[in-house]
């Protein structure tokens, strides 16, 4: 007889063992050969955690009492992995390329990083894994019983309790120890993934040594059996169809969605091509583990006296039948189910319930960013450690509170529901570009609600939901009964859960997702999830690590300068205690290298870029829309400095334009100068020689004293007009000028100029139109007189043609009086066009008339007069034009 | 639900078109057929493992436990060696871009 310490012994040396399969494969991934931890047979064995105690002890149990029901727990994931280029494929893809770490993390991923529904996942599959957890507490517990107290199956509570406690301990610790030895982005756990496969292919020696030993010990043979499987209470086909499809579904479904399959099927996956192993070879895994079943409960039921838990034959039917040998690796093949299940169950669990829910509050208390700095790395991992004994210290409570009455199957199926109401938003998400982060969150929240109240809560017991509620509904109202919503009743409890809340589930989630507008980064991810296989460029290696910091350096110098990144990589290799030039890229040298960097191209650039170098890891979006934040800054910028250096250069030019002017006034009013010194001089040089011939030549005749006298006149009066002209020009600029307004006609002031400008004897010939000249005006008829004087002798003076003609046109409209002065002659030159109205300005010393004056005066006439004077450009000879406020002369009328 | 479904219809359709001739050469379109195989594959398992739902519960007419177990165990069989031989030509070199199609 196997004593409960012998077991106890065992039970040890087993886990030892794990502990030695987990360190070694750890060292082996940590020296970097992988290559037998990469194995496909790995990868497909670890899948077998889909296997739990549930299925090792519950699966006898469920066929000894509802006959062929578990098969399709099963069939399910078969269906699935043999459909693995559906669904999978693209799962691992997406995986893969886009670091995603858990159920929660896809989901938030795909939905535009949302951490609320993040959280929303993460709940679910925490209410929904829990009483998972306690199952394999409960069916480890029940196990050690049996040894225990052979036959006694209801031993004292306390005993039992004890057990599980213990149990739960060595758990957790095994986890905390090989499930968060390092944080790595990868999420990859080698040395727990190959302790898994090795208790896979325990559990599964265990269950067809029992079934062998079952059929060709116990009952002869093959055809032997068959033969009383027929003639036991099992003997006919008697199952339900709609459980049998739904069961089939389900299980497919929660295949997908369990955190322990998504952790090791998407997230522990090294390779696509693994997958391909795994098609055939886990449904067949699937198949021998379920072959027994049927034999096993049927010999059972034969053998065992009546009232015994079928749940235990596996245990129960070696033991009776004296093979001890046999029965404790039965007992290993259901500890290691249980074990495996909840060793990787934490581990997921405690990714989500880190990331997502621990982390961001963390980094909110601390007010720390996003940057992960050597601390927050420490704190990861700390909250990791946490998260996981909470797990599991959860599905210990939950395991003391239910006192583990109920049977192992009906536990799980109810967590298979619950989990797979992320079913809709994953799918959708992979399949569908249209699926919205409201829907989503609509679809899981409506579906997780139902599966409360019509599964889980009636599951717990009667003290969950009163009596009333679950007879009558809440308040009396008989269609919202828990067990039959709708009024729709008969329908199994299980099957009405998963009808309603699938169905509301997909519902909701399609309605909202086609009536909300999805956000950009939504939009950007569902667009790349949906097209993987078009975006990713194959699968990105996830072995970091290796970073080449000769490409670090390249990349550097680059950016830094050649010196200064030279300088700081000598001084991190320094720091490092390294020999050489080139310091080990570990993350301490990377981070310090980033904020290097991060000066000079900004923090989201210099990231994505060490990140491409380091850890050949996909840009996220999240970086690409920070670089595009950062580019968009800089082309502000540059625009900005554009709009500057156009307006530096537009008053450059304008500084140039009034240079060139200044210097050209600046020769004229020398030309000026010379030409008034002369102006000056001359007449003075003929008074002065005139009044010394009247002085010193008595003997001169009266004609000739009266002709010299003249000229000293003439000259004199030469001078005066020369002098008061600058004079008149000072008074009109200063503005001390005073208006003598009268009325007048404009042709009569055009006259008087017109007799005024042409007495000189050179012929200049006017055309004129005098019915347009009509027109009455208020002004200073002098001043404006004065002006039309000088036009007119301009013209007289400076005309080339040979028959010189001016013509003076008068127009009027509502607001100006205009008239035009335009000659034939050669005109003005371009560019001396904007000098000619300047004081001394003087076209050229063709004809020396005048001082350069005249212009300049009529403009500031013209200024007084509220009106104008302007070359008008566009005529062949020189034209003037002269505009007067209409406004002043109507008051005339 | 193919993988080229959404694209298809969205912008990358008319690059789609130009990338993929209408025909193909005789390797790739046996690759294709593989493909279409490997899809078709979960469906024939699902029709089937549907099969016993038409099996009568009355006790008289009933199916014997040993011939539904042949039966679903027998399925279950055949569909592993057809997952097997169908990885066999589901090569690594089938991962290019449009190989959903």
């Amino acid at each position: 007889m196997i004593t409960l310490n012998v077991l106890i012994a065992v039970c040890l040396t087993y886990v030892a063992f794990l502990f030695a399969v987990a360190f070694v494969a750890e060292r082996s991934a940590l020296r970097g050969r992988v290559r037998w931890l990469k194995a496909p047979m790995v990868y497909t064995l670890s899948l077998s955690i889909y296997c739990t105690a549930w299925t090792f002890y519950g699966a006898v149990g469920s066929a000894a009492r509802s006959g062929f029901e578990y098969l399709t727990i099963y069939l399910g994931p078969s269906l699935v992995m043999v459909g693995w280029w559906w669904v999978l494929r693209k799962l691992v893809r997406i995986g893969r390329s886009q670091r995603i770490t858990s159920v929660a993390d896809l989901i938030s991923s795909r939905y535009g990083k949302s951490n609320l529904l993040a959280i929303c996942v993460t709940v679910l599959a925490v209410v929904g894994t829990t009483p998972y957890i306690a199952l394999q507490l409960q069916s480890v517990t029940l196990s050690f019983e049996v040894f225990a107290q052979p036959g006694v199956l209801s031993p004292e509570e306390g005993a039992r309790s004890y057990t599980a406690l213990w149990v739960a301990f060595g758990l957790a610790t095994f986890t905390v120890i090989f499930g968060t030895r390092n944080l790595d982005a990868n999420e990859r756990h080698h040395g727990v993934v190959m302790a898994i496969a090795v208790e896979a292919v325990v559990k599964l020696a265990a269950l067809m040594a029992v079934g062998i030993f079952v059929v060709w010990g116990l009952s002869g043979g093959a055809a032997q059996t068959l033969a009383r499987i027929d003639a036991s209470e099992l003997g006919q086909w008697r199952m339900d169809g709609g459980r049998w499809a739904g069961l089939t579904l389900l299980s497919a479904a929660a295949f997908l969605c369990l955190p322990r399959m998504f952790q090791v099927l998407i997230v522990e996956s090294d390779d696509e091509g693994h997958l391909r192993t795994a098609s055939w070879a886990f449904p067949l895994y699937l198949m021998l583990m379920s072959l027994f079943v049927v034999p096993i409960a049927v010999v059972g039921l034969d053998l065992m006296p009546s009232g015994s838990n079928p749940d235990l034959f596996v245990l129960t039917v070696p033991l009776a039948m004296g093979q001890e040998g046999l029965a404790v690796l039965s007992f290993l093949g259901g500890f290691s189910s249980a074990t495996s299940m909840v060793i990787v169950a934490a581990i997921a669990l405690s990714t989500m319930v880190s990331n997502h829910i621990v982390m961001p509050i963390w980094l909110r208390f601390t007010g720390g960013g996003a940057s992960v700095s050597g601390d927050v790395r420490h704190v990861v991992l700390l909250s990791r450690r946490l998260s996981i004994a909470g797990v599991v210290a959860l599905g210990y409570v939950y395991y003391s509170l239910s006192g583990g009455g109920t049977a192992l199957a009906t536990i799980g199926l109810v967590s298979f529901v619950g989990l797979a109401q992320v079913l809709p938003a994953m799918l959708g998400g992979i399949f569908w570009r249209g699926a919205t982060r409201t829907g989503a969150m609509g679809g899981l929240i409506t579906g997780f609600a139902i599966w409360l109240y019509t599964l889980f809560l009636p599951s717990i017991g009667t003290g969950a939901l009163p009596e009333a509620v679950m007879s009558q509904g809440p308040f009396g109202l008989g269609w919202l009964q828990p067990q039959a919503l709708f009024g729709i009743t008969g329908l199994d409890p299980l099957m009405h859960a998963l009808l309603w809340s699938m169905a509301l589930n997909v519902t909701v989630f399609v309605g909202l997702s086609l009536t909300s507008f999805p956000s950009p980064l939504e939009r950007l991810q569902g667009a790349q999830f949906v097209n993987i296989f078009d975006h990713s460029g194959g699968p990105r290696s996830w072995a970091g690590g290796v970073a080449q910091t000769e490409d670090l350096m390249i990349m550097a110098q680059r950016i830094l300068g050649a010196r200064e990144a030279q300088a700081l990589f000598e001084r991190e290799a320094r720091r490092q205690g390294a020999r050489g030039t080139l310091p080990d890229p570990n993350p301490g040298f990377l981070e310090t290298l980033e904020k290097e960097l991060s000066g000079s191209v900004g923090a989201a650039t210099a990231h994505a870029m060490v990140g491409q170098i380091v850890g050949g890891t996909s840009v996220s979006v999240e970086d690409l829309m920070a670089v595009a934040d950062e580019s968009a800054q800089l082309m502000e910028y540059s625009a900005r400095l554009e709009a500057q250096s156009d307006e530096l250069s537009r008053t450059a030019r304008q500084v140039r334009e009034a240079n060139l002017k200044l210097t050209r006034l600046s020769v004229q009013k020398d030309a000026f100068l010379t030409q008034i010194s002369h102006e000056l001089r001359t007449p003075m040089t003929s008074i002065r020689a005139f009044s010394e011939i009247l002085r010193d030549s008595p003997g001169l005749t009266a004609a000739e004293q009266s002709r010299y006298a003249s000229i000293i006149h003439d000259e004199a009066i030469r001078l005066t007009r020369l002098l008061d002209d600058l004079l008149d020009l000072s008074v009109l600029e200063n503005g001390q000028v005073n208006l003598n307004l009268r009325q007048g006609l404009l042709g009569q002031v055009l006259d008087r100029a017109a007799a005024a400008a042409n007495d000189g004897g050179l012929t200049l010939r006017i055309r004129r139109d005098p019915r347009a000249e009509e027109i009455m005006l208020i002004t200073d008829l002098d001043r404006l007189s004065q002006v039309f004087i000088n036009l007119i002798a301009n013209a007289r003076k400076y005309c080339d043609a040979t028959s010189p003609e001016l013509t003076i046109e008068v127009r009027e409209d509502a607001e100006l009086l205009v008239i035009d002065f335009i000659d034939n002659g050669t005109g003005v030159g371009i560019e001396a066009r904007d000098m000619i109205f300047e004081k001394f300005a003087r076209v050229s010393d063709r004809q020396a008339g005048g001082a350069g004056l005249g212009l300049a005066i009529s403009r500031q006439i013209m200024t007084r007069l509220g009106g104008e004077i302007a070359y008008l450009p566009g005529h062949a000879g020189a034209a003037f034009r002269v505009t007067l406020p209409r406004k002043l002369a109507m008051a005339a009328q | 639900m193919t993988d080229r479904g959404e694209s298809g219809r969205d912008a990358g359709a008319a690059p789609e078109r130009i990338k993929s001739p209408l025909f193909l050469h005789r390797d790739s379109y046996r690759r294709r057929r593989i493909m279409d195989a490997a899809r078709f594959l979960p469906v024939l398992g699902l029709l089937l493992w549907s099969v016993p739902l038409l099996w009568s519960a009355a006790p008289e007419g009933a199916v014997s436990s040993s011939a539904a177990l042949t039966y679903i165990f027998g399925v279950w069989a055949i569909l592993a060696l057809a997952a097997f031989v169908l990885s066999l030509y589901l090569g690594r070199g089938e991962d290019e871009p449009g190989s959903g199609g």
